[in-house]
């Protein structure tokens, strides 16, 4: 077997006994099913777990993942010491850490949208959640990463993590209110669809939003987004976006993983 | 009032006329190896109270236009009656007339016609029905025609542009109309009313037009019940009447900038009822129209439920159902003449502690978000972003922008009904 | 046969080390010694390639040290304290690192000894610090590198569990291996080195054998040498160079280059 898998096998096996991976799929699956439980349709929970989804998982994600990072930082020295590439060893512990989270999500959401198949939740619908879902953990699994190798003191990097959490969930949308409110009379809407894709947690929503609340879509704007992310050029643009949002990052700490001194 | 008893007695005579001419009435049969082998020559022979009676197969003759009174042409094995993309099909031009079980195709485009499948001309009483219309500019064309019912046709038109595509069923200056089971699709118009009072449409289907599956303009007291219009261009638009009566119909999947499930502009007093607006961008949009009585209607998947200008007043909504909408109710103003009283909202997360179904705490249906999207359109782009469902809750708890006036005070623990 | 040749580092500012030369006999204990915060660690760490030298080269059994890391085939290490994933079974660590290393030698006495095989199930979250100690110690002598890096390897260890590893040292040794520890029992290190290299701020202030060492300060134990050297470094009067000029030559038995290297 080569070191990624190794290093990812260790990761999987770790993380999928520790206990907070454990109490977040629980969280995950008995919110959704509580929500079908109490009368909620299938667009119902979907939206209900949209929300969620928007603010949750980048959070897990983020204070999760910098966390593990530090806790993980003398077995991945006695690792580096090992005859194997960092390169590989980076792709392991990364797989390692987001696989869990995105898989616990997986788990603790599918589940019950499987369970309650024919309560009319549209199978796009779903699709475009778990992807929006996944896509956010693999984002924010490698954006914490970066965040703990950049920084040695552990307390400020859950606190760059957190402040991370807060822009991309609320202070970024705060800020393109405030823009469309500010320069409302100028034609906003292809900038604002750009800054959509810059921001990964807007790109999740935008994503499901496409599959889920079409004919919320409306006037102008509406016509511009569903004519924009409604296609499967736009879902693609949108899908890539959330890709680049993994794979920018990842490159990031990947570098600084490779040359930095441990 | 007048016109009313006008009216009886004139069908009196006629019903009576029309019982002492059945007794000579003759059948023209029209078709190869018939007694006539044109349509144009068996109307020409025909008297009143006669049945012209069209064998199955294709006839391309010069416009067909129907002058006796009484007259009955029938379609046996649905004769095709071609256009052949020069000319109107049929024209009805005299009283008594019934037109069925043909199929009338092709009269082409033309900007300076309006051709029709089958056009009603200062006619009264016909009847047309079971006929098949496909692609012909305009497909029933009542023009000035009294008591006419139009039903059970089908009527397709493929593919045209708005431009060149006339509407489905067409009422001018035609009063008194009942238009039933009707199936219309890709027309501009599925069905058309102007200046034509005191009609009834029930039971139709009215889809994929390219403009409205219903438009009504300067037609009071008309009656719209238990029809399905869906995936029309822009929903159903009714506009400059008085006491109209929309119940039991189902407006759905309009979708796009200016689409509505139902269209209501300058609506004098009338009555919404137990209709279900679904998947439109916009259900139900109230312009200038004051008295509507809108009740037991149910919204749902919406883009906006209801939007309520603020220059439609008295309107009350009660005993609605409000579910899965993006937003429930938006005006366009902080002031609210309209009232909500009593309807269920999925979104209302009160309770009820004397347990008598009614919410003890008031609803307030207009979210803050869908009042900066009615300012700042481009803002709808944040839609189900985490700062919204923020700015809400907040504006919940502590109302200051959202109409203070627009709550509603009962609302409903469970949906009616 | 390890040789570093002018390492020098810095981080930021400080100057960690400052042309250290050093070479490592086959067949030998080096003890590292020298006062806390004098670069022992760093020196271990751009052995491993964990941390990077600035200038300096490095070379293990004669061959380079190379960014791929192929050369740590040879080095079998143990770091100070033992961190692995606590929802790991001791079993998968010790298969993660024998799985890293294929096509090695394998060396199982000090599994055997520490009876390995009876913790194989057990979480390392269960352990006490003496057991993942263990762990710690069969993992640096799993295979049969040419050069081991123990890092203070009897911390927490009770003393029969000690005696083992000082005596699979002496075994290691004795195949004609090279052995470099750092620990700061200087009893310890008199029993089980026959070389010492004392670093202190960076440079490496001595070189040589004990006996060498013993002779050259007149002292009667490693304790009390190493103990003169520091005296010496702070420039306590028992060892202090005359000054010339004002600037205090380093004392005359300390061995600066890598011509005073065993």
């Amino acid at each position: 077997m080569n070191v990624v898998a190794l290093v990812l096998n260790a990761g999987l096996r770790d993380l999928s006994r520790n206990r907070w991976i454990v109490a977040y799929t629980l969280c995950f699956f008995g919110i959704a099913e509580g929500l079908f439980w109490f009368g909620g349709t299938g667009p119902q929970v979907l939206l209900s777990l949209l929300n969620l989804v928007l603010l949750v998982l980048p959070l897990v994600a983020l204070v999760f993942g910098t966390i593990h990072v530090y806790a993980s930082r003398e077995f991945v020295e006695l690792l580096l010491a090992q005859p194997v590439p960092r390169r590989q060893l980076f792709a392991g512990l990364y797989l390692g850490l987001a696989l869990p989270l995105a898989g616990a999500f997986v788990v603790g959401a599918g589940i019950p949208f499987a369970v309650h198949a024919r309560q009319g939740a549209s199978l796009g619908g779903v699709a475009a959640l778990l992807t929006a879902g996944v896509g956010l953990s693999l984002a924010f699994a490698a954006i914490a990463t970066w965040i703990a190798l950049q920084t040695d003191d552990r307390l400020k990097g859950v606190g760059i993590a957190l402040a991370t959490w807060l822009a991309a969930t609320v202070v970024y949308d705060g800020l393109v209110l405030g823009a469309a409110a500010v320069f409302g009379d100028y034609p906003l809407e292809r900038p604002l669809l750009g800054l959509m894709l810059a921001n990964p947690v807007d790109v999740a929503r935008v994503l499901v939003l496409t599959q889920l609340d079409v004919s919320a879509l409306m006037g102008y704007t509406g016509a511009l987004f569903q004519h924009t992310f409604g296609t499967v050029l736009g879902t693609g643009v949108a899908a890539t976006a959330l890709v680049a949002w993994c794979v920018v990052p990842l490159g990031l700490a990947e570098r600084l993983f490779r040359r930095r001194d441990f | 009032m007048r016109n009313a008893v006008m009216r009886r007695a004139v069908l009196t005579a006629l019903l009576s006329l029309a019982a002492a001419s059945t007794a000579r009435a003759t059948d023209l049969t029209v078709g190869p190896g018939a007694r006539f082998a044109t349509i144009t020559a068996a109307l020409a022979a025909a008297q009143p109270g006669d049945r012209v009676l069209v064998r199955a197969g294709t006839y391309r003759e010069a416009t067909l236009v129907v002058r006796t009174p009484r007259l009955t042409v029938q379609g046996d094995g649905w004769p095709v009656l071609d256009g052949q993309g020069a000319r109107e099909v049929l024209v009805i031009a005299a009283d008594d007339v019934t037109v069925r079980g043909l199929v009338l195709t092709n009269t082409g485009v033309s900007s300076l016609e309006d051709r029709a499948g089958i056009r009603a001309r200062d006619a009264r009483n016909c009847v047309i029905e079971r006929n098949r219309l496909r692609d012909n500019l305009w497909g029933i064309y009542l023009q000035r025609a009294t008591d006419c019912i139009v039903r059970d046709n089908d009527i397709v038109a493929h593919g045209a542009k708005q431009t060149e595509s006339g509407n489905g069923i067409h009422l001018w200056y035609s009063s008194g109309a009942r238009v039933e089971r009707n199936h219309i699709r890709g027309h501009r118009d599925g069905i058309y009313f102007e200046f034509s009072t005191l009609g009834v449409t029930r039971d139709n289907v009215s889809e994929q037009s390219q403009r409205y599956g219903m438009h009504f303009m300067f037609s009071d007291s008309c009656r719209y019940e238990r029809n399905i219009f869906r995936d029309n261009n822009s929903g159903v638009a009714v506009m400059y009447s008085r006491g109209v009566v929309i119940h039991d119909n189902r407006f759905e999947r309009s979708w796009g900038s200016a689409a509505y499930g139902l269209l209501l502009k300058d609506i004098m007093g009338g009555e919404i009822s137990d209709n279900v607006f679904s998947r439109n961008s916009t259900g139900l949009f109230v312009e200038g129209s004051s008295r509507l009585d809108v009740r037991g209607n149910e919204f749902t998947q919406n883009g906006w439920a209801a939007k309520v200008l603020a220059d439609a007043d008295q309107n009350r909504f009660t005993a609605n159902r409000f579910a899965g909408n993006a937003f429930d109710v938006t005006t366009n103003s902080s002031s609210a003449n309209s009232t909500f009283d009593g309807n269920w909202w999925d979104e209302y997360k009160g309770y009820d502690l004397n347990r008598d179904g009614v919410g003890d705490v008031a609803f307030h249906p207009v979210r803050l978000f869908a009042l900066v999207v009615e300012q700042h359109p481009a803002a709808l782009l944040l839609l189900r972003s985490p700062l919204v469902s923020i700015l809400d809750a907040a504006e919940r708890v502590l109302p200051v922008l959202t109409p203070e006036a627009l709550v509603d005070k009962h609302p409903l623990m469970r949906p009616p009904r | 046969m390890i040789t570093l040749q002018t390492i020098r580092k810095r981080f930021g500012a400080l100057d960690v080390l400052q042309d250290v030369s050093l070479a490592l006999r086959s067949s030998a204990v080096t003890a590292l010694v020298g006062p806390n915060g004098s670069g022992k660690t760093t020196l271990i760490k751009i052995v491993l390639g964990l941390t990077r030298a600035d200038q300096g080269t490095l070379h293990v059994g004669g061959q380079p040290a190379d960014e791929a890391g192929d050369y740590r085939r040879a080095i079998g290490y143990m770091p100070q304290a033992a961190h692995f994933p606590v929802n790991l079974r001791v079993g998968d660590v010790l298969d993660l690192v024998a799985q890293l290393r294929p096509g090695e030698t394998v060396d199982d006495d000090l599994a055997r000894a520490y009876d390995m095989a009876a913790l194989k199930d057990k979480f390392v979250g269960t352990l006490s610090g003496g057991t993942k100690q263990k762990v710690n110690a069969v993992i640096a002598f799993m295979f049969r590198p040419s050069l081991l890096i123990l890092d203070e390897p009897t911390a927490g260890l009770d003393p029969l569990s000690s005696n083992v590893l000082k005596e699979k040292v002496r075994a290691v040794r004795a195949e004609g291996r090279t052995v470099l520890v750092t620990s700061h029992i200087m009893t310890e290190l008199e029993s089980l080195a026959d070389d010492v290299a004392f670093l202190c701020d960076g440079r490496l202030r001595y070189a040589g054998s004990i006996a060498d060492l013993l002779r050259t300060t007149d002292e009667r134990s490693l304790e009390e040498a190493v103990a003169a050297l520091m005296r010496a470094e702070r420039a306590e009067p028992r060892y202090a160079a005359p000054e010339v000029d004002g600037v205090r030559e380093a004392p005359r038995w300390l061995v600066p280059g890598a011509e005073g290297a065993v």
